[in-house]
């Protein structure tokens, strides 16, 4: 491996991959900034339904990314990208939570009860919570405190998870567009292709290049 | 985005209508019907089209209606133009504004077939009467949960259906939208199945508030709002309000409807508005009011705000049945 893309990998892949991950957020903020403004938007007629949508989609996005590190690291051999593997994952937390909060604070405005039957009653919003629920306490034992407490083996079987989160979370969006659109295809293409490459990989399919590994990290390779 | 914060009773003519045009009605009165009937039908003067070859800012001559919900906070036109479902040109809201100038709506005609006397193709002005206009001010509530106030200009479809004349065993009616695949993306994606259908019940279809219109804002229809002409059942959800209307059958058995096709369990063949029932996939309690501020949301009421009017149609039916 070349020295600049060590250092690349060393001093810039973290922060470059923190603000990535912030853009479309900032993004978003912006446009609301601009619309109570009085100022161009892009949010639309209908902010509302764009705002929940843009952060649904982010989210599962940001999930599908945060599955593609390993699969990366497997095919280029580039380990270095293991080392923002939590920060994809956490950043997709939160885009889920964002999702989830705008949906109850301005669609349901505030109403718990409204959000309990959609919940009960709603098979894809069902599938949306299972999703949601899922990553909560993934999120929490991100933290390297708590993945020295729980130990590497019991991390890395709460931390298979994801791929039925990510399962749910596909088919929650599918199951909500009216007519047949393109983008829960796409995600499900993907996330179908990610996954496919793990169960390769587990039966002796595909074989990940391994030429360059990363010392043992507290964020190291669970579920790959 | 502009937020309007008049209250109805502020509301005039010059709300509904802009200044220019209504400045202008008196020399459109002069023209006489027949440069109304060029207009709808798309021999416009040059002026009047814009770069798409739509039609906008062609004025309409109409009389003014008691028909307005109590608290008419009209939906912005540019929202009315910008935000639509029409399938055929795209699922996107804002497809339909981007693709419909591509439609050819002259000529036109409508067949108009079935259990009626005088069955055959009409031109527009020979099915809607143009010196009968009126402007009526309805909420459009559509099945996804939003809703608009807009000043429809048309005629109640009662006066179509008398003038062709239903025959007895007429019990209900059935319209079809334009297929033009060559203009129309979705059709060409065949993100439905086209031809779109829509029906209605005679009763529903002979009610004093179902209407025909040819125009909104004091204006014809832009095509991606249903030009030249389309239905407007204001207590049902927009999907039942088809567009750019070809066919008109009087028929004995309730006619297959679109929506009702793909997901029956979703979309019934009455869709009447109705908190009370959810969409299976969404609650139908509130409504996003398009075009106002960006958290105005409002209780949806029942048949819309026109219970009044129509709930004696649906007497003794269950209403969670016959959704």
């Amino acid at each position: 491996m070349a020295p600049p893309l060590r250092q690349f990998g060393r001093v810039w892949l973290k922060p470059i991959a923190f603000w990535l991950l912030f853009a479309p957020f900032a993004w978003i903020a912006w446009q609301w900034i601009a619309l109570i403004a009085g100022l161009p938007s892009e949010l639309g007629y209908n902010p509302e339904e764009y705002t929940h949508r843009y952060l649904g989609d982010t989210a599962i996005r940001v999930l599908l990314a945060a599955l593609a590190v390993t699969p990366f690291r497997d095919v280029t051999g580039w380990a270095p990208i293991m080392s923002i593997r939590r920060r994809i994952g956490l950043f997709a937390f939160a885009y889920a939570f964002l999702h989830i909060a705008f949906y109850l604070g301005v669609t349901l405005r505030f109403s718990l009860p409204a959000l309990w039957e959609d919940v009960v009653e709603r098979t894809y919003i069902t599938f949306g919570m299972f999703a949601f629920a899922g990553l909560m306490p993934l999120a929490i034992t991100s933290h390297n405190a708590l993945i020295r407490r729980l130990g590497a083996v019991r991390w890395r079987r709460l931390h298979w998870l994801v791929y039925p989160i990510a399962i749910f979370a596909v088919t929650h969006h599918a199951f909500m567009v009216k007519v047949n659109q393109s983008g829960p295809w796409v995600h499900g293409v993907i996330l179908a292709a990610l996954l496919g490459w793990r169960i390769a990989k587990h039966f002796g399919l595909a074989r990940p290049r391994a030429r360059v590994q990363m010392k043992p990290a507290p964020s190291a390779a669970p579920g790959s | 985005m502009l937020i309007r914060t008049r209250k109805s009773r502020q509301l005039t003519d010059n709300d509904v209508t802009p200044r220019a045009l209504y400045a202008n009605r008196r020399q459109i009165m002069a023209g006489g019907a027949a440069s109304i009937a060029a207009t709808l039908t798309g021999c416009a003067r040059r002026e009047n089209e814009n770069k798409g070859g739509a039609k906008s800012g062609v004025p309409l001559d109409y009389a003014t209606s008691d028909y307005r919900p109590p608290d008419p906070e009209l939906t912005p036109i540019e929202a009315v133009r910008g935000y639509n479902n029409f399938y055929e040109f795209g699922l996107d809201k804002g497809d339909p504004a981007r693709n419909a100038h591509k439609m050819t709506i002259d000529p036109w005609t409508v067949a108009v077939s079935g259990l009626v006397d005088q069955p055959g193709n009409y031109r527009v002005e020979d099915l809607v009467d143009l010196h009968a206009l009126e402007e009526r001010i309805y909420r459009l509530r559509c099945v996804e949960a939003w809703s608009m106030v807009i000043p429809w200009i048309g005629v109640p479809l009662m006066s179509i259906l008398e003038k062709v004349g239903p025959q007895s065993g007429a019990r209900y009616v059935a319209f079809e939208s334009a297929v033009q695949p060559e203009n129309m993306p979705g059709v060409r994606a065949r993100n439905l199945d086209y031809p779109y259908v829509e029906g209605l019940r005679l009763d529903e279809a002979m009610n004093p508030l179902t209407l025909i219109a040819v125009g909104l804002y004091g204006e014809v229809l832009m095509n991606q709002n249903g030009a030249p002409l389309r239905l407007v059942v204001p207590w049902k959800y927009g999907f039942k309000s088809i567009k750019s209307i070809v066919r008109i059958s009087l028929v004995e058995k309730q006619p297959p409807t679109t929506w009702n096709r793909i997901q029956p369990s979703e979309y019934g063949f009455y869709a009447n508005v109705n908190p009370n029932v959810d969409h299976p996939r969404w609650s139908q309690a509130s409504e996003r009011v398009i075009g106002q501020g960006p958290f105005d949301r409002r209780d949806t009421d029942m048949f819309n705000g026109y219970g009044e009017e129509v709930a004696d149609l649906y007497a003794g039916m269950d209403l969670r049945e016959h959704y």
